[in-house]
């Protein structure tokens, strides 16, 4: 509670979806998120250009729906492109005029630079002072951290960051992991992806890869490998020198709403991050971990908030 | 059509420059290249001693510096370059944009390859480093179909360099953390996937368990193999059954499409390896020379030779091959 006077600077953000989830779903989610105090919305399928719940226009509705509802919000593009197709997507996301744009690829970037102020996702490799200055000078204007880099490489990019340049991070989440041609959904099903029948809509969580010592290990989620921990940085948002100016949470099939809000109460200095963490812990199956941001394996959970 | 060798050390480079390699690929003894592995790599004096040998048969030498630096390490990748330019080798691997800017404004002459580790996969992202650096080729990772690449060379601003041959990674290179999720150490950062010091193999009543940092990656019979504890090519249980639920232990082989390859304009083929043997580099670089030449002689009537494929099939891991993406099926 010790921050309760301070003024509120951190802002909370809700990334793309990364799962299939049906159209109503969707729609449905979004409306619900209106009235939820995230302040930043990242809107679009990043993961499988198969997935088509919705179209671009349906897509521009949401976003004209919650930025009325006072959120800002940001077009993501496709991580992984292979066919010419899925760079004509990334084409009329670029230009659409409107909305910011979440560039996850260097196609996107290649579109944007010295046009369009643009957002660099977790999947662009930014690991340097220099490389991120470079961007800096082609219009970018925030970045989310690749999900391996820690703290302390984060303060590394201090002299950068004075500059208004925004640092967002994967708060609460699963981490994506990986991209692949493959799709280990339809190959859990047996069948190759061009045979897929959209299977990955029956795991609207993904699907649970496991050890043979029934340890909860990765998350299937179509082309993408996720973690099966979800990532969990809600005690950075009473540190004042995270460095992290936007908190990021990964959509999930339920419960979202709590989760926002819980970030909600810890950044205001209602609820103790503790006592937070402790409500979001039920919430993830295979645990809770901040390895990463810790430099150590980023399956590792440390610090006092993880017990003993 | 260019066949480049691995060479982790100074017999390697022999073996891949005596077998018919038309360009090796080297790295500096340290975590700026991804093979970065305990006795690995080149010294300075290996690497004066390679370019020697290299020019003297007409052999390019390419040097990967293609991990990512951190600002507290940056400077380190920075001398990297400068060493590479200062031998006057024939072209850099670089993979982050901010080695590659420095490369360029420091050292405007010296030709630029992208590293698949760049995850360049479409022609745009190619055209960004082609323009902002000059690039003058670009490796591209394994998750694209033939029909994808042939369509990437006609777009591409800059030729195109495949994997033709070699352990499989199945994810989209540079953008891996499956093994850092584990160990703390993967490929971008540290220049190594599952590190050695993180396996531990352990019998179990008649089981030999792997596991990497204590994560159970398989369990095999006593007397059968057990490979490499690579978190992609394990058996784990996915909705009640167990099995390989990436990929198998297998290793590309693109013999087979060596005409698709060559019809489609692929400027080069790239051999995996430098983490491999002497004895392997050699055999596997006189398979692909053999291959080449017979089919740039007769692409029409190329069938690969069974004996080639025998030979590539018992030096891949699990003692199997695939053709990967380059097939539909396979994805």
């Amino acid at each position: 509670m010790s921050a309760a006077s301070e003024p509120v600077r951190a802002r909370l953000s809700l990334g793309p979806i990364q799962y299939y989830w049906p159209r109503d779903k969707i729609l449905g989610f979004y409306r619900s998120i209106e009235s939820t105090p995230v302040d930043i919305v990242y809107l679009g399928e990043t993961v499988c250009s198969k997935r088509r719940s919705l179209h671009l226009t349906d897509w521009i509705e949401i976003a004209e729906r919650l930025q009325s509802a006072g959120k800002e919000v940001v077009l993501s593009t496709l991580a992984l492109l292979e066919a010419n197709s899925e760079l004509g997507l990334v084409r009329k996301l670029c230009t659409n005029g409107s909305f910011a744009i979440e560039a996850n690829d260097m196609s996107a970037v290649q579109m944007l630079a010295g046009k369009t102020d643009f957002i660099a996702g977790a999947s662009l490799n930014i690991y340097n002072t220099r490389t991120l200055r470079k961007l800096i000078g082609m219009g970018l204007t925030r970045w989310v951290l690749p999900v391996e880099l820690s703290k302390s490489v984060l303060a590394g990019f201090q002299e950068e960051l004075s500059a208004g340049i925004e640092s967002e991070v994967l708060a609460w989440g699963r981490l994506p992991l990986a991209y692949s041609a493959r799709c280990y959904t339809a190959r859990a099903h047996k069948v190759p992806k061009d045979a897929c029948e959209y299977c990955c809509i029956d795991y609207p969580d993904g699907l649970m890869l496991a050890t043979r010592d029934d340890e909860e290990f990765l998350i299937i989620n179509g082309i993408q490998t996720q973690s099966a921990k979800v990532h969990n940085l809600i005690h950075e948002l009473s540190s004042p020198i995270s460095g992290i100016d936007i908190f990021r949470i990964s959509p999930q099939s339920e419960h979202t709403e709590q989760v926002i809000s819980l970030f909600d109460q810890v950044r205001r200095g209602v609820s103790d991050a503790i006592d937070a963490s402790n409500n979001l812990e039920p919430l993830a199956s295979a645990g809770l971990c901040n390895g990463y941001w810790h430099e150590e394996a980023g399956m590792a959970s440390c610090g006092a908030a993880f017990g003993p | 059509m260019e066949l480049v060798c691995p060479a982790g050390n100074l017999p390697s480079l022999k073996a891949a420059v005596d077998n018919g390699a038309d360009a090796v690929y080297i790295g500096f003894r340290n975590e700026t290249n991804a093979r970065h592995f305990a006795g690995l790599n080149f010294d300075n004096k290996q690497i004066e001693q390679g370019l020697v040998y290299a020019r003297s048969h007409g052999t390019k030498v390419y040097v990967a510096i293609n991990t990512y630096p951190q600002p507290d390490n940056f400077a380190k990748w920075e001398r990297a370059v400068d060493q590479a330019a200062d031998y006057g080798v024939d072209a850099l691997i670089l993979a982050d944009i901010g080695v590659m800017d420095y490369a360029a404004e420091n050292w405007p002459e010296l030709r630029l390859h992208l590293s698949v580790q760049a995850s360049a996969t479409s022609h745009e992202a190619i055209r960004f480093y082609a323009e902002q650096f000059g690039v003058k080729r670009a490796v591209i990772p394994r998750v694209l179909s033939v029909k994808q690449v042939e369509s990437l060379v006609n777009n591409s601003p800059i030729p195109i360099e495949v994997f033709g041959f070699g352990s499989l990674c199945v994810m989209v290179e540079g953008r891996c953390y499956l093994s850092s999720y584990v160990t703390g150490q993967g490929p971008n950062t540290f220049g190594a996937c599952s590190p050695a010091s993180f396996v531990r193999w352990s019998e179990k009543g008649s089981k030999l368990e792997t596991r990497l940092n204590g994560v159970l990656i398989d369990r095999v019979g006593i007397d059968e193999h057990a490979g490499y504890p690579t978190i992609c090519k394990g058996r784990f249980e996915v909705n009640g059954e167990v099995g390989y639920a990436i990929e198998e232990p297998t290793s590309l082989n693109t013999l087979p499409i060596l005409p698709e390859l060559l019809r489609i304009g692929v400027a080069a083929i790239k051999i995996e390896g430098r983490q491999r043997s002497p004895a392997y580099v050699a055999k596997v670089t006189k398979v692909l020379r053999a291959a080449i030449d017979t089919c740039i002689r007769d692409p029409e009537n190329f069938v690969p030779d069974q004996a080639w494929l025998a030979r590539l099939t018992s030096l891949s891991e699990g003692a199997q091959t695939t053709l990967g993406a380059y097939q539909r099926d396979w994805q």
